[in-house]
């Protein structure tokens, strides 16, 4: 009883375990929501405007509601006795914005109507047979001409379809107002420069695309006035707050439950209309509901990303010190804000510092509404798009002063001795060794050897370029002062009879494998093994409180939160364990957890199992003295600050004379996460990370007409990157931990692909430079290319 | 216009007898009728294979093929891999390999790479680029997915 | 996206098969892999009324050697095609056209005689058997004809198939010095200028050829002032003059985010430069 022979059980953090979720999905026995089969169950077909700006003359339902099988159909008017405006989530001034459109349409794609239907098949008959007649307005679909003279306006009350107007921020601005006191450093610096690049660049709009479309099943039962809502969502806890109010319930009234979740990348924060409405019509038809999004649909309303014009100046002296950077940034945010619209923009403003030392650094945001589909968060969100003008404008600066781009970068950087380091914009850059993290890639690449590569690629005439980026993102979001959900994170551990562990955490993972790295952490923690730890999420049923997961916030935030309550649960176990050894006066704080045994350090002989302890703590006969009996303990973490995670990504591109066609060849990416609990499925992070930055560089883009028709509505159009388009990555790490959280992670969902992207378009421009090309907007298009190289007009046929 | 059609369909070995609407498609006679949720749907136009499974052993996507078609024929999708608790080689690879991040779209591409291998048992990573670009996966970056191929490739060869 | 609904009979013979079109008259619709036809009905751009599926119909499936030509039946898969020795032996650019089709599920399902007769302006296949000269059969209530493929293709979508008829095979002589080559569309891998080129090669010297673009116009077609330029040309060094302008002669060309006009007629030239240059290869 007193001495342990079983085998010292290894430590898990570091390693790369196996997830522990995989055995459930690689046999397809995983349930997403349109998995889910209630009896009784409607399904909704949602009818959407076909055309981008009118006034909704006539509609009539009357067909439709008449057909086999259909329950009900409902207008926007009809819908809106029910539903009012949709809430958000962002302080900026926000036009009304309805579930279902009441009497004017914005986007193509906005739901006019709905129906619930016994099947899906008859829902989508019926939807067809909705009539509909607008009054077409000409459609705003030019984010500069939005803002001009007699451009028609979306929302009353927002005059140039301006949502937020000259939003200031960095050196010599009011942080209060938003609005620049003081030029006098911009000037001087721009005054003393020898240099000044200037380029207006396009950050592009682009489509998520999660491979699982989004989805909800809302079950209301009116005996008890209560709604459970299953729902594709990265972050349920949201879902339950927003969705109880829309429906005048109290949070108690709501479970939200997120069932597995195929993928988010930002698209699947937002609460959507469709949500609320399926929660409506189960209230309004006594009956679950059920919808399921198209492709299509995703296309048209799920939110889109990017889409930021950023005319980009920095001033620097010949040695290539940077003196100075201003950018202007034009944000086409759609037709509506939504959860986090109007905040996402922002972000990018705030990054405008980069990696580099900076002294004096400005940007004045403007966003403005457009007939097309509502922005919100996508992988990166507002990041992505800052640091690729930043490492563009970078990356001219180095040609233009014929200056290895390692080097003016390393010439500029924040030097590893001055974090915590506080940019202009107001962020406070938590660690950091920049230099590390170049020569790490610098050795990895071979730069040397990859630069002789590519002019030896030139000199038999093939067009080759390398290029490299730099980034530093904000992660781990919050705290609460600039996350306006909330910038905490929950999380609860039991410990069972018999000493298995059941932990909660608000983080909401939909392929993250938070299953796998939080048991890690547990298994460290309590010395059990992995096997007897369970990782609950994504049901506000079980796990109380939570904010979800988004910002690479899990593992800094939500791991975080989980290591204090596991630390409460394991302090309280440690005082049974103590009273049961009481023979041998030991103390609390002398236990320790080994390998499944509570033992004094140093003294494995004195011991209890954990299973014994965790027993004895359920019936304390006797209850030790100031102690409650129970092992379940919980806790919200706030960060005192976000994390800074930082990398180096080094590229080599071909381009085909005749076609045009770019081709990655190597990509090399140095990411600096802070301490890593899982390798694998760190890599497994920056690898995606990596696929979705370089598929904005080279293929992505949501492309609308001028009359704010999508021509990019599926995959026949919208170009994903596939297998065969990408090159194996070369992988590299450099650790330079946090001191924001106990766990030194700083956070890497979003890394990949904010580096990848600048670094792919850098490569692709030294290709292109012995034919005087300065930059190429992305994505890179074959046609954009060749015309490049053939010199011909840059305005011939595309978009 | 609302008749239907006998049709018996063998599906993972077990026959399987229905009266389908002709329009009922493929993915969700197995999803809706037969319960097996495991094949998923991810678009709308043939692209991304989410919903691929094998019809008489060759690789299809269930989405573009109506259930009517498959009346008579042999169709195995994810949940027939395994033999019980033995995990196919795939799936172990897939498993070993991290192969997959949020799962949506890995029961097609397993089914893929089944077809590839069933095709060319030692593909290298061109080929096996190649023989799964007609599935897309948005988390992976899919370098994970070519190592777990590759993997399970060399667990299937013969010793 | 759903179809709508619609009436379904399974045909045991071309014979029967023919009946039921008679039967279901303008509403009906044939069925084989239902790879052109079941993505439009799924975006209702297509709403048939019977679908008679012939996919069963093994008189119509295989590739053949036939006398000294190659007969192909309308329901022999791309992945046939693809892994067919027969072509891999004698006409190697069918089976090479018909891999790059797509991916691995597209070619196990969609069909030659699918893809001919929907004639999508991106197809592979129809380039390919302009180039081959081949002959398309077609058997209707009245008997069967033949059309050469170069006057099957009429413009976007469109075909000389009437109302009744099925496309049953197609037939050529096969040639070895043939080769197909395509800019693939990014997304779709449809081709924005895909280029069929058979040659007859006598000592290095072109001595006749046929060549057909696909893609890049309305629909599949002949490119008479490439064939004359190649006449009599030493290949491979003549193939880029020969081909230079290859684009121009087209009357109409697609234009789209993918690729403008000018940028289309350009990649004709390179596709058709590229593609002489593989067939001359072949000797």
């Amino acid at each position: 009883m007193t001495s342990a022979n079983a085998p010292l059980l290894p430590k898990l953090i570091g390693e790369r375990v196996k997830r522990r979720e995989d055995p459930r999905l690689i046999r397809g026995l995983a349930t997403y929501v349109d998995d889910l089969k209630l009896p009784g169950m409607l399904h909704l077909a949602f009818r959407r405007a076909d055309i981008a700006h009118g006034v909704i003359r006539r509609i009539d339902v009357s067909a439709a509601a008449a057909m086999e099988g259909v329950e009900l159909a409902l207008t926007g008017a009809e819908l809106a006795e029910h539903l009012g405006p949709m809430p958000i989530g962002t302080p900026f001034p926000a036009p009304d914005h309805y579930s279902v459109a009441v009497d004017r349409v914005r986007y193509v794609g906005e739901p006019v109507a709905v129906v619930a239907a016994a099947d899906r098949y008859l829902a989508r008959d019926a939807a067809d047979a909705i009539e509909v007649e607008y009054d077409e307005l000409p459609a705003v679909v030019d984010p500069e001409a939005a803002m001009a003279d007699g451009s028609a306006t979306l929302h009353e009350g927002f005059a140039r379809n301006v949502a937020v107007g000259g939003y200031q921020g960095g050196t010599g601005v009011n942080a209060e107002t938003a609005q620049a006191e003081d030029d006098s450093a911009m000037d001087a610096a721009f005054a003393e420069a020898d240099v000044v690049i200037s380029q207006c660049m396009l950050n592009q709009r682009l489509a998520p695309n999660a491979m699982e479309p989004r989805g909800v099943v809302a079950r209301y039962e009116a005996g008890s006035d209560y709604l459970t809502i299953w729902s594709a969502t990265q972050n349920p806890h949201i879902l339950r707050t927003l969705a109880a109010g829309m429906l005048g319930l109290g949070e108690h009234q709501v479970r939200a439950i997120a069932p597995e979740v195929g993928g988010g990348f930002g698209c699947k924060i937002n609460i959507y209309g469709e949500e609320y409405a399926a929660a409506a019509l189960s209230r309004l038809t006594g009956a679950p509901v059920k919808w399921i999004e198209d492709r299509t649909e995703a296309f048209l309303a799920t939110t889109h990303g990017r889409d930021i014009l950023g005319d980009v100046e920095i001033a620097a002296k010949r040695d290539g010190t940077i003196l100075a950077l201003r950018a202007q940034l034009l944000a086409d945010i759609g037709a509506y804000e939504v959860l986090l619209t109007a905040l996402i923009p922002t972000l990018t403003g705030m990054m405008m510092n980069g990696v580099y030392r900076i002294p004096v650094v400005r940007h004045e945001l403007t966003e403005v509404f457009t007939n097309k589909t509502p922005t919100d968060a996508y992988r990166g969100a507002g990041r992505p798009e800052g640091l690729y003008f930043v490492e563009r404008a970078v990356d001219m600066l180095a040609r233009e002063l014929d200056m290895d781009p390692a080097e003016l970068r390393r010439r500029n950087f924040i030097p590893a001795a001055e974090f915590p380091f506080p940019t202009q914009s107001g962020l406070v850059y938590d660690s950091g060794d920049y230099e590390a993290a170049l020569d790490t890639a610098l050795a990895a690449a071979d730069w040397e050897s990859l630069k002789a590569e590519r002019d030896a690629a030139r000199a038999e005439g093939r067009i080759v370029g390398v290029g490299m980026a730099f980034y530093v993102e904000v992660c781990g979001l919050g705290p609460s002062s600039v996350v306006p959900t909330g910038g905490w994170e929950h999380s609860g551990v039991t410990i069972e009879r018999g000493g298995k562990v059941t932990a909660t955490t608000g983080a909401s993972p939909h392929g993250q494998g938070n299953e796998t790295t939080f048991a890690q952490m547990l298994a460290d923690h309590f010395s059990v093994p992995i096997g007897d730890i369970a990782i609950l999420h994504g049901d506000t049923g079980v796990v109380k409180q939570g904010i979800g997961t988004f910002g690479s916030r899990s593992q800094a935030v939500g791991g975080a939160a989980l290591m204090l309550a596991a630390g409460r649960a394991g302090d309280k176990m440690k005082r049974f364990a103590a009273a049961l050894m009481a023979d041998h006066e030991a103390s609390p704080d002398d236990l320790v957890f080994e390998s499944g045994r509570i033992q004094v350090a140093g003294a494995p002989e004195v011991s209890r199992s954990f299973a014994e302890v965790a027993d004895f703590a359920y019936v304390p006969v006797p209850l030790p003295a100031g102690l409650e009996p129970g092992l379940s303990e919980e806790a919200f973490f706030e960060p005192e600050n976000n994390t800074y995670p930082f990398g180096c990504h080094i590229s080599m591109v071909e381009i085909d004379r005749d076609t045009g066609e770019p081709r990655l060849l190597r990509l090399i990416a140095v990411d600096d996460c802070g301490n890593v609990i899982n390798p694998l499925i760190v890599e497994g992070q920056v690898h995606g990370g990596l696929a979705q930055g370089i598929g904005q560089a080279m293929f992505e883009e949501v492309v609308y007409d001028e009359d704010g028709q999508p021509l990019t509505a599926s995959f026949m159009d919208y170009v994903m990157p596939r297998a065969a388009d990408l090159p194996a990555f070369e992988l590299e790490r450099t650790v330079t931990p946090t001191p924001v959280n106990p766990l030194g992670a700083k956070g890497v969902g979003e890394a990949g692909t904010i580096g990848s992207s600048p670094c792919v378009v850098n490569a692709a421009v030294d290709a292109l430079a012995p034919f005087g090309v300065r930059h190429v907007d992305m994505p890179l298009r074959p046609e954009r290319l060749w015309r490049l190289i053939h010199d011909r007009d840059q305005n011939g046929g595309q978009p | 216009m609302s008749e239907t059609v006998p049709i018996t369909v063998r599906v993972n070995g077990r026959e399987r007898t229905a009266a389908v609407a002709p329009r009922l498609l493929l993915v969700h006679f197995l999803r809706e009728s037969l319960n097996l949720t495991g094949t998923h749907v991810g678009c709308d136009t043939s692209q991304c294979g989410a919903c691929t499974v094998l019809l008489d052993g060759r690789s299809v996507k269930s989405c573009t093929v109506f259930a009517v078609q498959a009346d008579g024929e042999e169709v195995q999708t994810i949940e027939g891999l395994a033999a019980g608790d033995d995990l196919h080689p795939l799936q172990d690879g897939f498993w070993e390999e991290h192969g997959l991040q949020c799962g949506y779209c890995t029961p097609g591409m397993i089914m893929s790479a089944l077809n590839l291998l069933r095709e060319n048992p030692s593909p290298d990573d061109a080929r096996i680029r190649e023989g799964i670009s007609g599935n897309i996966c948005r988390c992976t970056g899919y370098q994970h997915i070519v190592n777990a191929i590759r993997n399970a490739a060399e667990r299937m060869a013969p010793a | 996206m759903i179809p709508t609904a619609f009436r379904y009979r399974r045909a045991g013979s071309v014979a029967e098969a023919l009946a039921l079109l008679r039967e279901g008259g303008p509403g009906a619709k044939l069925l084989a892999g239902g790879h052109s036809l079941i993505p439009m009905m799924k975006q209702r751009l297509a709403e048939p009324e019977l679908l008679i599926d012939i996919g069963g119909l093994l008189e119509l499936c295989g590739v053949h050697a036939v006398g000294d030509a190659i007969e192909v039946g309308a329901t022999t898969t791309h992945a046939d095609l693809a892994a067919s020795a027969l072509l891999r032996e004698r006409a190697p650019i069918l089976a090479e056209a018909a891999a790059e089709i797509g991916d691995a599920q597209v070619r196990n399902r969609g069909t030659i005689g699918g893809s001919l007769a929907h004639a999508d302006p991106g197809a592979d296949l129809p380039a390919v058997l302009i180039a081959l000269d081949a002959a398309i059969s077609i058997t209707g209530a009245d008997g069967s004809r033949t059309v050469p493929a170069a006057d099957f293709f009429r413009d976007i979508l469109t075909v000389d198939l009437e109302d009744g008829e099925i496309l049953t095979d197609v037939s050529f002589r096969p040639v070895r010095s043939a080769a197909y080559a395509k800019l693939p569309q990014r997304a779709s891998r449809f081709a924005l200028a895909g280029v069929a080129v058979a040659l007859e090669m006598e000592d290095g010297v072109c001595r006749a050829a046929r060549v057909a673009v696909t893609g890049a116009a309305s629909h599949a077609q002949r490119l008479p002032a490439v064939e004359s330029a190649l006449v009599g040309a030493r290949l491979p060094e003549g193939a880029a003059a020969a081909c230079e302008g290859a684009g121009d002669a087209l009357d109409f060309v697609n234009a789209d985010l993918h690729g403008s006009e000018e940028y289309r007629r350009a990649m004709v030239a390179v596709m058709a430069r590229r593609a002489v240059e593989s067939a001359a290869a072949r000797g």
